[in-house]
């Protein structure tokens, strides 16, 4: 069997991510609930990430993974004080609408 | 057709789907679900290009701790396909032709520069633990380490934003 990197052209990796990162863009301008708007941003940070590592496998230089883990930390924590505001702004206005989500709108 | 093309292929198509139904599910458990569902294709793309480490971490980080988190904050709001709001068809469309004409643009910005298809000489393995290991304990133990405090105040900053107010 022969390796995925040397059987598969790395454009299709950056098709595959470009398309990726694009539906979730789709999807934050989409949706109107603040969770699915995160669940869009995971999207998108996975996008980069699996293009991150197809470059680095690609090139053979581990720094590329390095990123990735960083990037991995940092989702973490996005996500734990994201929800944490929405579960504090869904006690307060009981919905997760962001269009009720007005009152800092010019 | 060489049978890893083949493996990419499917899991190609199983993470553009799933990540249509992320967008475009009425109910937002079933979004959750099927984010899982493309987060397990990623880690099935990162040891096609053998990174195992970083499947083996996406695969507890993402499936196992956030997407959990996720799930648990959709049924402790009791969001389901009735509380969840809409657009009008008319943004919908909107948004739909933005996301496409970004593709495009992204598309034909990278035509320009693209290489000739390329494929690596030889497998790497630059993705297994011990490589990993030794680069991030050698060249970013700084970063390796300040990221623990920023999983420090994170965790604090979410109980401090969680916790109910006295009023």
């Amino acid at each position: 069997m022969e390796n995925t990197i040397q059987a598969v052209p790395q454009n299709w990796y950056l098709l595959l991510s470009t398309f990726m990162f694009c539906i979730g863009v789709m999807g934050v301008l989409l949706r109107r609930n603040a969770i699915i708007i995160l669940m869009c941003i995971e999207l998108m940070l996975n996008a980069v990430n699996l293009l991150l590592v197809s470059f680095s496998s690609y090139a053979g230089n581990a720094e590329g993974q390095v990123f990735v883990f960083f990037i991995m930390v940092v989702a973490a924590a996005e996500v734990a004080v994201g929800l944490a505001l929405l579960v504090s702004i869904y006690r307060n206005i009981a919905s997760t609408d962001i269009d009720i989500l007005s009152k800092m709108k010019w | 057709m060489v049978i890893s093309q083949l493996i990419f292929y499917t899991l190609a198509a199983f993470t553009l789907i799933s990540s249509l139904f992320v967008v475009f599910s009425k109910n937002p458990i079933y979004s959750v679900l099927w984010l899982i569902v493309c987060f397990f294709t990623i880690a099935g793309h990162f040891v096609m290009l053998n990174a195992q480490f970083l499947a083996v971490v996406h695969i507890i980080v993402y499936s196992g701790a956030i997407m959990v988190l996720f799930l648990f904050t959709v049924m402790l709001l009791n969001l389901n396909k009735e509380t969840e709001p809409h657009k009008p068809t008319l943004l919908k469309f909107g948004a739909v032709i933005a996301g496409g004409a970004l593709f495009l643009i992204v598309i034909a910005a990278m035509r320009s520069g693209m290489p000739a298809p390329y494929v690596a000489p030889q497998m790497s393995e630059v993705g297994y633990v011990k490589n990993i290991g030794m680069k991030l304990y050698k060249d970013y133990t700084l970063p390796f380490e300040v990221a623990s405090i920023l999983f420090l105040s994170a965790m604090i900053g979410s109980v401090v934003l969680a916790k109910k107010e006295r009023s």
